[in-house]
C-alpha cells in the first residue's frame, strides 16, 4: 500500500512551495481601475540585462516599478510588437534595431516621444524617423574579426577588405552566421549589399566558392569554429563585433584577435513608447533613463555595446581594444524595409542551392 | 448508452477545454491571421505558397530526415529496451537514468557539443559529418532515442513471457520467438513511440539549423524564420496547414495500426532476470549506444571543466554568484530553482491530463459513434506535438489577451505549455497498457460490486503504477529542458535553466561559454538526478502486485 501514498506526497508537493502555484509571492498588479498605473512594462529581447541596481534606481526615480519581458531576438520582438499593436503587451520597448526600425515605424507600433538626448547622440537616429519615434540607446559594428596569432605563426597577411575574403589565400578560413538566423549575420548581408548593390548574389557565390562556412547564430560561428572561440576551432576569420577584441585580451598588454574596420556594418538599438500604452508617462521615464548617465555607462559591461552618449566612460579593456570604425557600411532603412524579405529570401536560396 | 456518453463527455471535458484554450484558440488566431489577411478569405495566397519549389524541397526534407531519425531511434533504443527493462543487472538504474538526460538538454547547447565532436577542428571531424544530413539525422536520434526506450520499455516489462517461453518450448528460435511473439506484442507501444518520435522530430527547430548549417530547411525552420524574421503569416499560415494536415494523417495511420495489433495480451509482471549468454547482443548495444550519447556530453564535461590554458572548477564556482563581467542574469542556482518549481506544476498537469485522456481513449467502446469519439479525442490530444512552437508563442500573445482570458502574463502559461508539450507523452505511455488491460476483468470487478473508482484502483491502477511513474519523468524531463515555449513566455525575473544557458552561450568572453557548458552539466545531472529518484520510487512496489 505505500505506493498509494505517493499519489498525495505528489499532490502536496504541487501545493506547497515546490510549484509555481503554491509559492508564488507576486500580488497580481492592477491596472484596471481609474487610479493611475503604479508599475511600468518594458517590452525587450532576450539579450537585455539591467542589474539590480539600476532597476532600483529607475524605481526611485520615476516612481514606477518596472517590470520586465524579454523574449526573442530584435526580429521576433519587432514582429510581436506589430501582431499585439491593437492591445500592447507593455508600455516601452527596447531594442528594435537599424533593421526593423522602419518597419516598427510604418506599422504604427510606436507613440512619439521627445527624449532628453545626450549631445552627440542625435547622429545616430533612425534616418526618415522624422517624428521621433525610435530613441538610440546603443551601437555596435559587425565586422569581420581574425585571429592576429594564427596569421602570425602562419606568416600569412590577415585580409582587410570584404573582397579579400573571396582570395585564394584565405580558402577555407571564414566562418559566418547566417543572415535569416542571426542579426549579425543579415547586418554582414547588409554590409556586401552596401559595397557591391545588385551584384551581391555574385560576391557571395565566389565567397561560398573560396569555402566560408555558414552557421546558425554567432555562438556557433565565433565559439564552435573560431580559433580563439572557447571550442578551440579552425578558422581563424570569424564574423563578430568591434568590441570583440576586449574579450581576447592575452594577460600581457595585448589582444589575440583584431576587427576589420573596413568591413563593418553599423548596427544601432533603439527604445520607444508604444502606442496605446497603459503607462505612457513612465515608459516615456523609462526611454529617458535609458539614455540617462548611469544606463549609459552600464551598456558595455552589460550588453557589450557602446553607449550613444560619447561621453559616458568606457571599461579600460575597451577603451584599448575595442575600436570603432570610423566609416562603416549603412544601408538606407527604407530601402531594407523595403527589400529584407525578398533579400533573404534570395540569400536563402542562394545557400541551399 | 447515452449515458456512457454523458460520463464519456463529462471526463473529457476539462482536458479539452485546456487544450481548447491554451492550443485551438492560439493556433487558428495565427492562422485566421495568415488566411484572412484583411479581414477577407484569401485562399489564393495560401496556394500560392504551396506550389512554390521552396516549400515542397522544405516538406520532402522534413519527411525523409524525420522518418529515418525515426527508426535510427527505434533501432538503437530497441535493444537498449530490454536490456534495461527486462534484465537485471548492476547499475541498471543509472544507465537508464543516464540515457534519458539528452531528452532534456537544451538544443543549443547540444547543437554547440555535436559541432564540438564533429566540427572540422573535432575528434570526429575526419568524418566530414559537420553541416551534413547525417549530423542532423544522428542528432535528432541522440534526442529521442529516450523516447523509444521509455515507451517500449514500459510496455515491454509488464509483458507476459509466458507466450513467449511456451513459442521457446515448441522449438522457436529466439529470433523466431521475437519476431512472432514479442514483437507484435509490442506493437501498439512501438507504433505509439514511433509516432511521437517523429512528430518530435518533424518539428525539431535547433538541431536542423544547427547542424545542418544552414544548408537545409525545415517545415518548422521555415515557419520560424517567416513568422518571426519577415513577418509573411500569409506563408507561415500555409504552412502551418500543411503541419496539421500530415500530422493529422500521420495520426490516423498510427491509429489503425495500433488497433491491428493485439490487445487482448493479458499482462503478468515478470521479475527482470539476469542477463544470459543470448542476451549479450542487447547488452552490448546498450553500451554502444550508451557511448554514443555519452560522447557529445563528455565533450560538455570537458568543455566546462576547462579554464584557460589549464583545468580547474572556476566554472562552476561562477553559477552561484551572478558578478559584473559575466552575462549571468541572475544565479544559475535560483534559475534551478525556477526550473524545477515550473517542472513540478508542468508534471502535475500533465499527468492529470494526460492520466484522464489515456482513461477515455482506452475504455471499450459499445458503439461505433462512441468508438469514433474516442479515437477522434486520442488524435486530438496528439496534435500539440505537431505543430509549430512559434506558431503557438505567437497565438498566446494575440489570443489570450483580454479577459476572461487576459492569460498571456500568467505565470501559470509556461508549465501550461510545457504540459501541452509532455501530454502526448504521458498519454501514448500510459495507453497502451491501459488497452492492454482485458476489459472482462473490469466487468468482473463491477459485477461484484465494485464502483467505477474502486475498479480503476484495483484493476487500472496495478498495471499502469509504473508507466504512469515513467511517465511522471517524462513530463518532468521535458519540462526542464523545454526551451522553445518557454523562451517565449519566461518572465525576465524568473527565467528557467535553459534560458539561463542560451543567455551566457550567446555571449562573447571565454568565462561565459564555460559557464554556459558548467550550467548544462548541472541541468543534465539533475535530470539524472530526478530520473534515478522516479527509479527509486517504483522499488517499493515491485512483488506488490
Amino acid at each position: 500500500m505505500r505506493r498509494v501514498l505517493v499519489l498525495p506526497a505528489l499532490l502536496s508537493l504541487a501545493l506547497t512551495s515546490c510549484s509555481l502555484v503554491g509559492g508564488d509571492d507576486e500580488p497580481e498588479a492592477s491596472d484596471t481601475g481609474g487610479s493611475a498605473p503604479s508599475e511600468v512594462v518594458l517590452v525587450t529581447h532576450e539579450s537585455f540585462v539591467m542589474s539590480d541596481e539600476l532597476v532600483a534606481q529607475f524605481e526611485d526615480e520615476s516612481g514606477f516599478d518596472l517590470e520586465l519581458k524579454a523574449s526573442g531576438d530584435a526580429g521576433a520582438l519587432t514582429n510581436k510588437l506589430v501582431l499585439t499593436k491593437d492591445n500592447p503587451t507593455g508600455d516601452a520597448v527596447f531594442g528594435i534595431d537599424n533593421t526593423f526600425g522602419s518597419r516598427a515605424i510604418d506599422e504604427g507600433v510606436l507613440a512619439a516621444h521627445d527624449a532628453a538626448l545626450p549631445d552627440g547622440a542625435e547622429a545616430f537616429a533612425l534616418e526618415g524617423d522624422d517624428a521621433g519615434m525610435l530613441t538610440p540607446v546603443d551601437t555596435g559594428n559587425v565586422c569581420v574579426n581574425v585571429d592576429d596569432t594564427w596569421f602570425a605563426d602562419k606568416g600569412v597577411e590577415p585580409p582587410a577588405t570584404l573582397e579579400d575574403l573571396t582570395k585564394p589565400a584565405y580558402e577555407d578560413l571564414f566562418v559566418t552566421p547566417g543572415a535569416t538566423t542571426s542579426s549579425p549575420g543579415l547586418a554582414f548581408l547588409l554590409a556586401t549589399i552596401a559595397e557591391y548593390g545588385d551584384d551581391w548574389p555574385d560576391y557571395w557565390t565566389r565567397l561560398l566558392d573560396n569555402g566560408a562556412k555558414l552557421t546558425e547564430g554567432w555562438t556557433d560561428a565565433y565559439q564552435v569554429d573560431f580559433t580563439q572561440g572557447g571550442g578551440g576551432g579552425d578558422r581563424p576569420i570569424v564574423l563578430s563585433y568591434d568590441s570583440s577584441p576586449a574579450f581576447t585580451v592575452d594577460g600581457e598588454g595585448g589582444t589575440t584577435t583584431s576587427a576589420l574596420l573596413e568591413t563593418c556594418f553599423r548596427q544601432v538599438e533603439y527604445a520607444g513608447v508604444l502606442a496605446g500604452a497603459d503607462n505612457p508617462e513612465g515608459a516615456e521615464a523609462l526611454v529617458d533613463f535609458l539614455v540617462g548617465p548611469d544606463f549609459q555607462a552600464a551598456l558595455p559591461e552589460a550588453m557589450y555595446v557602446f553607449p550613444v552618449d560619447p561621453a559616458a566612460p568606457l571599461p579600460a579593456e575597451w577603451a584599448e581594444f575595442a575600436v570603432q570604425p570610423e566609416e562603416p557600411y549603412t544601408v538606407d532603412p527604407a530601402e531594407v524595409a523595403a527589400n529584407r524579405d525578398a533579400w533573404l529570401t534570395e540569400w536563402s536560396d542562394l545557400i541551399s542551392r | 448508452m447515452t449515458r456512457r456518453l454523458l460520463v464519456l463527455a463529462g471526463l473529457a471535458l476539462g482536458p479539452v477545454l485546456v487544450l481548447g484554450v491554451f492550443f485551438v484558440l492560439p493556433v487558428s488566431g495565427m492562422l485566421a491571421q495568415g488566411l484572412w489577411p484583411d479581414g477577407r478569405f484569401d485562399p489564393g495566397a495560401v496556394l500560392d505558397v504551396l506550389t512554390r519549389p521552396r516549400t515542397r524541397r522544405v516538406v520532402w526534407f522534413t519527411i525523409w530526415s524525420a522518418g529515418l531519425a525515426t527508426v535510427a531511434s527505434v533501432a538503437l533504443g530497441l535493444p537498449a529496451a530490454y536490456a534495461l527493462h527486462r534484465l537485471r543487472f548492476r547499475g541498471r538504474g543509472l544507465i537508464r537514468a543516464a540515457l534519458l538526460v539528452p531528452f532534456v538538454l537544451p538544443t543549443v547547447v547540444v547543437g554547440v557539443a555535436f559541432r564540438q565532436l564533429l566540427g572540422e577542428a573535432g575528434p570526429l571531424g575526419f568524418l566530414g559529418l559537420d553541416g551534413s544530413p547525417v549530423a542532423i539525422v544522428a542528432g535528432l536520434a541522440f534526442f529521442n532515442v529516450a523516447v523509444v526506450i521509455r515507451a517500449v520499455g514500459a510496455s515491454w516489462e509488464s509483458l507476459d513471457v509466458r507466450p513467449a517461453e511456451a513459442a521457446a518450448v515448441l522449438g522457436a528460435s529466439p529470433r523466431q520467438v521475437f519476431r512472432t511473439v514479442t514483437l507484435p506484442a509490442l506493437g501498439p507501444a512501438l507504433v505509439s513511440a514511433s509516432s511521437v518520435v517523429f512528430l518530435f522530430c518533424a518539428t525539431s527547430f535547433g538541431i536542423v539549423l544547427t547542424l545542418g548549417g544552414l544548408r537545409y530547411s525545415s517545415v518548422e525552420t521555415e515557419i520560424y524564420r517567416l513568422t518571426t524574421q519577415q513577418l509573411d503569416l500569409q506563408a507561415a499560415a500555409a504552412l502551418s496547414v500543411v503541419q496539421l494536415v500530415a500530422v493529422t494523417v500521420l495520426l490516423a495511420l498510427a491509429a489503425r495500426l495500433r488497433a491491428t495489433a493485439d490487445p487482448g495480451v493479458s499482462r503478468q509482471v515478470a521479475r527482470p532476470r539476469r542477463p544470459r549468454r543470448e542476451d549479450v547482443p542487447q547488452l552490448a548495444a546498450t553500451a554502444g549506444l550508451l557511448l554514443l550519447v555519452a560522447a557529445p556530453i563528455a565533450s560538455l564535461v570537458v568543455g566546462s571543466l576547462r579554464v584557460g590554458d589549464s583545468w580547474g572548477l572556476a566554472n562552476y564556482r561562477g553559477l552561484s554568484d551572478a558578478e559584473s563581467g559575466t552575462a549571468l542574469l541572475v544565479p544559475v542556482t535560483d534559475a534551478l530553482v525556477t526550473s524545477l518549481r515550473t517542472a513540478v506544476d508542468a508534471t502535475w498537469m500533465a499527468l492529470l491530463l494526460g492520466g484522464l485522456v489515456a482513461v477515455i481513449v482506452t475504455r471499450r467502446s459499445r458503439s461505433s459513434t462512441e468508438r469514433r469519439v474516442r479515437g477522434a479525442l486520442d488524435g486530438f490530444f496528439m496534435l500539440p506535438l505537431g505543430v509549430s512552437a512559434v506558431t503557438l508563442g505567437f497565438g498566446f500573445l494575440i489570443t489570450l489577451d483580454e479577459p476572461p482570458l487576459a492569460l498571456r502574463d500568467s505565470p501559470l502559461l509556461v508549465p501550461v505549455a510545457q504540459a501541452l508539450v509532455a501530454l502526448p507523452l504521458v498519454v501514448r505511455t500510459l495507453a497502451p497498457v491501459l488497452a492492454s488491460v482485458d476489459d472482462r476483468q473490469r466487468q468482473a470487478a463491477a459485477s461484484l460490486g465494485a464502483g467505477p473508482l474502486r475498479v480503476l484502483a484495483t484493476v487500472d491502477l496495478p498495471v499502469v503504477w509504473r508507466p504512469l511513474l515513467a511517465a511522471a519523468g517524462f513530463a518532468f524531463a521535458v519540462s526542464l529542458g523545454e526551451f522553445g515555449a518557454t523562451a517565449f513566455l519566461a518572465r525576465d525575473e524568473h527565467p528557467t535553466l535553459p534560458v539561463v544557458i542560451f543567455q551566457l552561450i550567446g555571449r562573447p568572453g571565454a568565462e561565459n561559454f564555460g559557464m554556459a557548458l558548467a550550467a548544462s552539466v548541472l541541468l543534465a545531472a539533475t535530470t539524472a538526478l530526478v530520473m534515478l529518484a522516479v527509479e527509486r520510487l517504483r522499488v517499493p512496489s515491485v512483488g506488490a502486485f
